[in-house]
């Protein structure tokens, strides 16, 4: 389907649960990010989004960008965060109804038959998934590392970002 | 009596073969396979721990919150929880009717999820076993793979799949965590410039559709009789129908018959489900696994969804879904068409349905109706029920006098399905793989019966690193001897 309005350059692309504790970590940076738009940038350039998971049709919602972060909560990255360029990569997770984020941008490359705009992936250490709980204090910390960190980063000119599949973590 | 391969008489002097996918969509699934050492299947049972925290989760909660607060149990079928909700609570707040346009907008919504439910399943679970066997190498069989050789198909599938959310995102007013339906109706109609949007694309959905309908019985008949007989089982089939007897996956009466297509029973109001069907429970499974009472649990199993819903109905009410289900129905030569792999052809008649039944909607004044609310005297409970595009679909809640609720009972598809999913791999197991060692093409078959199903449990995680396929390998002094492990990358190692 035709898109309703012009894309935003940078899209930012928050995924996960808000009710089973840390699988909230990426729309509750999506919030901070939603309620800090204005100072983080014009909310022209930046377009946040937000679902439970990655799917097929999230493909389109990388066209015609400069750039896209996804923010994921992660069980085993090294907290309190890491931050690292996509590659585009086919997954074998054909008995799951979800998607790895490298698996859309291997979407978008075959339905387009063009490379998709670099894509990075903000990945914030998570550690209780149970539904019904809040966010663990732990996590939460790491939320907050994570949101200064991304707030930075979409304050400056998307070039400075890393350019090579590096995982950064301050 | 346990059914053939439920059950070892000697399990303690077995080998046990299993297979764990761990993924955080459809919760957590084994089967498990007992080998005998002549390597001859001895039992063969399929392992769901079912989520039950979700009513915890409900408990509490003022019933109001009810169509919002359920979307967060699944994250592949919330508008089918969200519309549950919203018709139990629709009973609570005494509105045994809603407004024309409020149900003409739930439609709508449901339609758009059974759409994009649909498309999701066939073109990126499913149609890479069908296009290129069930042997085909696991690069093949995602989507990517099924990119690569018909690029057209897999386009066309992610555009039906994002139509879907378009409507969802529409009629519910946000792309996730809707609160379109309300209970007693909804809470806004569809202004001109979003059903002039909408009705953009939906000739091209429907000639999509088509071509999908027609692409699913291609593939059905090139290999006719190894689609009817894989995963094959005799069973009863449950679904909702309309008043006329007409394919309806919103409001109806549930109808069951039996394998043979009798009627067991028809027309039932389902706030008195509970008079029909029991949850029967086993000591090795922790999902339930419901029956028809009056048949009691050994044969009283059914199936739900696609299969039995097409199967089922007398007729549908668009001209080309109708054309469809007479050509499958012949296939039963009389009785219901039984064949675990029509699954997916009766998906994608449903998917048709629901892309003509939009097109008719989206020229229907009343989505812009100003008549959104019926209410009446509040209902110290209530049930509802839908079609949810896995199949039948229970929501049932009692709340207080404060408004919260006190007691929360679902049955989810899934669950409807456990015995018959059991009954599948059981079917497979003892056709495919009794006397065999273990390899991936012969595990991809029993995948591919489960599949069928698409089960889906309430078990929306996500968190990255978490979705490796684990086959443990046990003797029958229970020692570990073998463990393989599937990555995300399909990369296969073995880990013990």
């Amino acid at each position: 389907m035709a898109p309703q309005t012009e894309q935003s350059p940078i899209l930012v692309f928050s995924y996960g649960n808000p009710s089973r504790g840390d699988d909230a970590l990426g729309p509750a940076l999506n919030a901070l990010l939603e309620k800090n738009q204005q100072a983080t940038n014009s909310p022209d350039r930046v377009e946040l989004l937000t679902d439970y998971q990655l799917q097929i049709e999230h493909a389109i919602d990388l066209e015609q960008r400069e750039c896209v972060v996804f923010i994921d909560a992660s069980v085993c990255c090294t907290p309190p965060y890491e931050f690292q360029l996509l590659q585009a990569q086919r997954d074998s997770s054909y008995t799951s109804h979800a998607m790895s984020p490298a698996a859309v941008l291997a979407v978008y490359r075959q339905i387009n038959q063009s490379p998709p705009p670099p894509c990075y992936l903000l990945t914030i250490r998570g550690y209780e998934f149970d539904l019904g709980r809040d966010i663990s204090e732990q996590a939460a910390g790491n939320l907050q590392q994570a949101f200064a960190f991304i707030t930075k980063l979409l304050a400056g000119d998307t070039k400075h970002w890393p350019a090579i599949p590096a995982v950064s973590n301050s | 009596m346990p059914p053939p391969l439920e059950a070892a008489d000697n399990p303690e002097q077995l080998e046990r073969i299993v297979i764990e996918p761990l993924t955080r969509v459809e919760g957590h699934g084994k089967v498990t396979l007992l080998q005998d050492e002549n390597l001859n299947i001895k039992q063969a049972r399929l392992h769901i721990a079912e989520f039950r925290g979700f009513e915890k989760f409900i408990q509490g909660r003022p019933y109001w919150e009810l169509p919002v607060l359920v979307q967060r149990l699944c994250g592949i079928c919330p508008v089918s929880h969200h519309l549950a909700a919203a018709k139990a609570t629709d009973m609570i707040v005494g509105a045994t009717e809603l407004t024309t346009t409020a149900e003409k907008i739930r439609r709508l919504m449901h339609y758009g999820q059974t759409l994009q439910s649909h498309a999701l399943h066939f073109f990126h679970l499913c149609s890479p076993d069908l296009l290129f066997g069930f042997d085909d190498e696991v690069r093949h069989r995602n989507i990517v793979g099924v990119i690569e050789d018909s690029p057209e198909i897999a386009k066309q599938g992610v555009m039906l799949r994002k139509y879907g959310q378009e409507i969802i995102r529409i009629t519910s007013g946000k792309r996730i965590h809707g609160t379109g339906a309300i209970p007693g109706g909804i809470n806004k109609s569809l202004s001109r410039d979003e059903i002039s949007y909408l009705k953009t694309d939906s000739d091209q959905v429907i000639d999509w559709a088509q071509q999908a309908v027609s692409l699913v019985k291609r593939i059905f008949f090139e290999h006719y009789d190894y689609h009817m007989a894989f995963a094959s089982i005799d069973s009863s089939m449950m679904s909702m129908v309309g008043k006329d007897g007409a394919f309806e996956i919103y409001h109806g009466g549930l109808r069951a018959n039996d394998k043979q297509g009798e009627n067991i029973f028809d027309h039932v109001n389902y706030r008195d489900y509970g008079d029909y069907i029991k949850e029967g429970v086993k000591n090795w499974s922790y999902m339930k696994f419901p029956f028809i009472s009056s048949i009691g649990q050994a044969d009283g199993w059914y199936r739900v969804g696609p299969l039995a819903r097409v199967n089922n109905c007398d007729f549908f009410t668009t001209a080309l879904a109708e054309e469809q289900r007479q050509e499958f129905i012949r296939n039963g030569d009389g009785r219901p068409v039984q064949s675990t792999l029509a699954y997916h052809w009766a998906r994608l008649i449903e998917l048709l349905h629901c892309a003509e039944a939009i097109g008719e909607l989206l020229n229907d004044g009343d989505l812009c109706g100003n008549d959104l609310l019926n209410r009446g005297t509040l209902q110290s409970s209530g049930t509802g029920v839908i079609e949810a595009p896995r199949g039948t679909l229970f929501h049932h809640y009692e709340i207080n006098d404060d408004g919260l609720v006190e007691k929360a009972s679902l049955i989810v598809s899934t669950t409807n399905n456990n015995q018959a999913m059991n009954e599948s791999i059981r079917k497979v197991a003892g056709q495919y793989l009794d006397g065999n060692r273990l390899t991936e093409a012969l595990l991809n078959q029993v995948e591919v019966a489960i599949r069928a199903y698409d089960p889906c449990l309430s078990c929306a995680t996500h968190a990255m690193g978490k979705m490796p396929l684990q086959i443990n390998l046990v003797n029958a002094n229970n020692e570990l001897q073998d463990r393989l492990e599937k990555r995300i990358s399909g990369e296969i190692r073995r880990t013990l």
